[in-house]
């Protein structure tokens, strides 16, 4: 399955849910499915989807989903130990793993011979789950986080365009989005 | 008042309540204050780097953030204070146990010791080196609110004499 065709699928399942995706190709991605307030665009800082994640997970009582990426998650590793620790129930962690770094040439990560999900197990994550040719993404939304969400995807990018959002604009509109639901 | 206990009530008088950190022999006592706070969320990290993007998540939900580290861990930040803080705007109150200062035992602590004022000029993050406990009072509540101003990370040096 194609990157953008898995992302297609659970976006389709989210409702309010708060989403931070991953730096490069998979945040223009997810743009040209489906943008939303809900939406947080990562255009740097590699690696650290996952801990914003944590962070807005831990902050507030929305449902947080992160897209993440096999090359990313190898980077910021240790934040695995510390979601598992701090143990949030409204935090679920997609991890999209084409075994390399699709943004950059699609160079090999140890992915390929490091299983993520066994990696997740291993921490103390208890909810992990594999998808390879379907996408059940239902049943994932009906769990008490943290969750942890292998998709093994084919390498390589959809052609869509950059995104024509300032970093400020992604930033402001997503902070509005959170603040408007909290009211009640 | 001590000089943690001057750290830790500059804290709560800029509201702060979410607070990541990894520790350093002179933070101890601030950290044990902090762990005990109910009104503080305090999450240790594995890496100032995380520790930096999990502060940035918790401003978005709302959360006046600090980050309580050795300035060994700036080295580490480099590129999520550029192109996740600086990037966006975010702010973040630093507060940095400046080691390789005046006093130090251990050598290993020295070069970065000496790097770090010129790694935060070269990202453009303001910093101030208060001397005294009541110095450090007066700055740090004012440090957060020119960090929500500028919407940028502004540090707080703590050399090893301050302690």
């Amino acid at each position: 399955m194609e990157r953008i065709e898995a992302m297609k699928i659970i976006t389709e399942s989210l409702n309010d849910e708060l989403l931070i995706c991953n730096i490069g190709f998979p945040s223009r991605e997810l743009y040209s499915v489906k943008d939303s307030n809900t939406h947080f665009y990562m255009l740097g800082s590699m690696g650290m989807a996952s801990s914003i994640g944590l962070g807005l997970a831990l902050s507030q009582n929305r449902r947080v989903v992160v897209f993440d990426g096999d090359g990313s998650i190898l980077m910021n590793m240790g934040t695995l130990a510390t979601i598992y620790n701090q143990n949030p129930e409204n935090f679920i962690l997609v991890v999209f793993d084409n075994e390399c770094y699709g943004s950059t040439g699609s160079q090999c990560t140890y992915a390929k011979t490091v299983d993520l999900g066994k990696v997740a197990k291993a921490i103390g994550f208890e909810k992990t789950f594999c998808f390879r040719d379907t996408i059940e993404f239902e049943q994932i939304l009906k769990l008490k986080g943290p969750v942890f969400v292998h998709v093994k995807v084919d390498p390589g990018n959809a052609d869509v365009p950059i995104i024509d959002l300032s970093p400020e604009d992604i930033k402001n509109r997503f902070i509005h989005e959170i603040n408007k639901n909290r009211s009640f | 008042m001590d000089s943690s206990e001057a750290v830790y009530n500059a804290l709560k008088e800029a509201e702060i309540d979410f607070i990541v950190s990894l520790p350093c022999i002179n933070l101890g006592k601030l950290l044990e204050m902090v762990e005990c706070d109910p009104e503080i969320i305090h999450v240790p990290v594995t890496r100032e780097e995380e520790g930096f993007g999990i502060a940035a998540g918790a401003y978005f939900g709302g959360k006046n953030t600090a980050i309580l580290m050795q300035n060994s861990g700036l080295g580490n930040s480099v590129n999520v204070l550029a192109s996740l803080y600086e990037l966006y705007k975010i702010p973040i109150l630093m507060i940095i146990s400046h080691r390789g200062t005046q006093g130090e035992p251990i050598i290993a602590q020295i070069p970065m010791g000496k790097a770090t004022p010129d790694i935060l000029k070269v990202l453009k993050i303001p910093y101030f080196n208060p001397k005294t406990s009541e110095e450090a009072f007066k700055t740090i509540k004012k440090a957060w609110d020119m960090a929500k101003t500028n919407g940028s990370g502004v540090a707080i040096l703590l050399e090893i004499s301050y302690w």
